[in-house]
């Protein structure tokens, strides 16, 4: 137990918490959109799946990781715009829906990885960026300012979002629409139009965060992303529906893993119960859903189509 | 004052919008198979043999078909109490592990004891995991499609666990070959063969039963009026003195008890006679938790009319297994078109509801309320009057 008490495995577990907390942070901000507005998109995990494997692919062949994004945002631009028309135009139920664009998304990510790649090769990461002076500083330096670009990148958004969804006017209609569409919708507010785009930012940011996902572990496996979709959407009711308190969750999230993996690579865990450490992140969720659903209630409209008059 | 004619074309219409649905999932599928420069033809007559071409065929399809009957049937009853159970994966697999655990330690009681012992242990198994749920959403307002989603993760973390520890097969560890499976069972557990020395088993028939015992339990008796009651509106039900909160624990314990009797026919059905797992939950359920939700839809949310949709969807599985080795792609075509039939029947549903609500007074004009107050837009996980095909008053 004391080896876990060493400088270099506490900056592990920071550094790699902060690491493996992006993917998640990024894909429950763009479901924060859309859970804001009131439409819970369930296809999280399968548009990332789609966005790791087409940001993979692209890295493969091109050998550049910018490209590689951008094929992510284009995956989750479309898939965004195909959820988008599912849960607003057709009005579906939105609790099974996600369910089928998550089976797709997993069957055809490897799918084409085995038509078209087969054997999994390592590609090009994003370049590492080292913080002039900052990451210098002993400890803090190696566990926050040493990572590769598309991390602060992320956490940028963080603010960002704060400003877009609280401070701006469209930021305003999201939150309208989301807690009583009857009356935003009288105020002159096209619901559809506000959901359209909110879900399409969504579906944007999961496969955003796919491809951040398989580009920085430089790999694509089959269902790489292990459930991290549903984590990601179980993150938003876990921020209270609030771009700093999925911060602090995704945060959480990343040190529980790293820390699990940590005490794995110094047998602290033994091998026989690494199943059991791999339930962790689930249990945490349900646990959280609880204390969480006894202070914070989500959105009224979550979940509801809008039918004006209706 | 419409004609019944009128009121029946509308139905008929209905009923073949899941069908275009499928069909327009499949023209996807054909178009991602010319992509994949396969034969799109060949791969589809080859599914439509395949899955109902021979005796054998039939059969296969009928026992795919069985673990959808199960979830359907489960997702109905949750869904009545509007209640969505996308559990049903993980509920199959802690049925299949308890029931498994029960024949493990059990004696050799013989078949007429054993069997049913088995069998009830995976409804056990499957009512626990769906009464966390149950009670997290009513005790503590937990959204039961968040939590049922981290328990499918606990799930299959538990069976990798058990099946690749406690549950080993001792002979695997002698070989050292540890292959995440339990020794053979009980053959007195086995689920009996029918017609002869095919693969055909009583599971089928199980589930057709339960499907007749669900219809019964849900419009013959106090306990399923209080499940639609409170489906179709909570607050009125707690006024009229229903118990609401237990209700739901209920509703969604039911609807695991159901998947979970899916995993131990999985289990005791299986050609190897032993719970196995390759790592993931769809190794064992084969995303029937997943795809029996579909089936329950296809089957309007009605217990009885989801056994002829089990049976043509568990076709559609099997026809495509055989697309596949026909044509020679990955067998994760499968789950792909999977997908596409989910997205394309969630996304027509609605047009399915409108055409059985009662004949609106103006057709095509969102801004007019709809005459019914049931399975109005207001409430979308309709379970409610508006989707039922006709077994409610009969």
């Amino acid at each position: 137990m004391s080896d876990l008490f060493t400088q270099s495995a506490i900056i592990a577990v920071i550094a790699g918490g902060i690491r493996l907390a992006v993917p998640l942070l990024v894909a429950s901000l763009g479901e924060t959109y859309g859970q804001r507005s009131g439409v819970l998109n369930l296809g999280v995990d399968g548009i990332m799946l789609l966005g790791a494997f087409g940001g993979y692919y692209t890295v493969l062949k091109t050998g550049s990781p910018w490209l590689g994004l951008l094929v992510g945002i284009g995956i989750g631009i479309i898939m965004g715009l195909v959820s988008a028309l599912m849960a607003v135009t057709l009005k579906a139920e939105q609790g099974i829906s996600g369910i089928g664009v998550f089976l797709f998304g997993l069957g055809f990510s490897d799918l084409l990885f085995q038509k078209w790649v087969g054997t999994p090769r390592p590609i090009t990461k994003f370049p590492k960026l080292d913080i002039p002076g900052l990451s210098d500083i002993p400890w803090l330096g190696e566990m926050f300012f040493q990572h590769s670009v598309v991390i602060y990148l992320a956490f940028a958004a963080i603010p960002f979002s704060m400003w877009v969804i609280n401070k701006t006017t469209f930021g305003m209609n999201i939150r309208a629409v989301g807690e009583n569409p009857e009356a935003a919708d009288s105020l002159g507010v096209s619901v559809s139009r506000v959901r359209w785009a909110t879900v399409t930012i969504g579906g944007t940011l999961a496969g955003v965060a796919g491809a951040i996902l398989a580009i920085d572990l430089g790999i694509f496996q089959q269902n790489i992303t292990n459930a991290q979709g549903f984590i990601a959407i179980a993150l938003v009711y876990f921020g209270a529906w609030r771009p700093l308190g999925i911060m602090l969750g995704s945060l959480l999230y990343g040190l529980v893993n790293a820390l699990v993996l940590q005490m794995k690579v110094l047998e602290i865990i033994p091998n026989d119960w690494s199943d059991i450490a791999a339930m962790t992140p689930a249990v945490i969720t349900i646990l959280a859903l609880v204390v969480v659903a006894s202070r914070f209630s989500p959105p009224s409209a979550l979940t509801k189509p809008f039918t004006r008059g209706a | 004052m419409t004609s019944l004619d009128e009121v029946q074309k509308r139905r008929l219409l209905a009923y073949s919008v899941p069908i275009l649905a499928v069909l327009s999932a499949l023209v996807i599928g054909a178009i991602m198979l010319i992509a994949l420069g396969a034969d799109p033809i060949k791969g589809f007559s080859k599914l439509f043999s395949g899955a109902f071409g021979s005796t054998s065929a039939l059969t296969e399809t009928a026992l795919k078909a069985t673990p959808l009957l199960f979830v359907g049937v489960g997702i109905t009853i949750a869904f009545r109490a509007n209640v969505i159970n996308i559990g049903g994966e993980g509920q199959m697999v802690a049925g299949g592990l308890l029931s498994t655990i029960v024949a493990l330690n059990a004696p050799d009681l013989g078949p007429f004891i054993l069997i049913p012992l088995v069998l009830l242990a995976g409804l056990v198994g499957g009512a626990i995991w769906g009464a966390i749920p149950g009670a997290l959403k009513a005790y503590y307002g937990v959204n039961e499609i968040l939590s049922t989603i981290m328990l499918n993760v606990v799930a299959v973390q538990l069976m990798n666990y058990l099946l690749r520890g406690p549950l080993i097969d001792p002979l695997e560890v002698e070989k050292g070959t540890r292959i995440p499976q339990t020794e053979r069972l009980l053959e007195s557990a086995d689920l009996p063969r029918l017609f002869g020395s095919g693969r055909f088993h009583i599971g089928p028939l199980v589930a057709i039963l339960a499907a007749v015992v669900a219809y019964i339990l849900l419009w013959r008796t106090p306990i399923g009026y209080r499940i639609r009651a409170v489906g179709q509106n909570t607050s009125a039900s707690r006024y009229a003195g229903i118990p609401v909160k237990r209700t739901i624990v209920l509703a969604l314990t039911m609807s695991g008890a159901l998947c979970g009797l899916a995993g131990a026919v999985l289990v005791f059905g299986s050609e190897s006679h032993r719970m196995v797992t390759d790592g993931s939950t769809a190794g064992f359920t084969g995303s029937a938790g997943f795809n029996g939700i579909v089936a329950a839809l296809f089957g309007g949310l009605h217990p009885l009319w989801t056994i002829p949709a089990s049976f043509l969807f568990g076709g559609l599985l099997v026809g495509g297994l055989a697309l596949q080795r026909a044509v020679q792609v990955p067998s994760a075509l499968i789950l792909a078109l999977n997908g596409l039939v989910v997205i394309f029947v969630v996304s027509s549903d609605r047009f399915r509801k409108r055409l059985l609500e009662r004949p609106p007074v103006v057709i095509e004009d969102d801004d007019n309320a709809q005459p019914t107050a049931v399975a109005s837009s207001a409430d979308p996980p309709g379970p409610a009057g508006g989707a039922d095909p006709g077994g409610g008053e009969t």
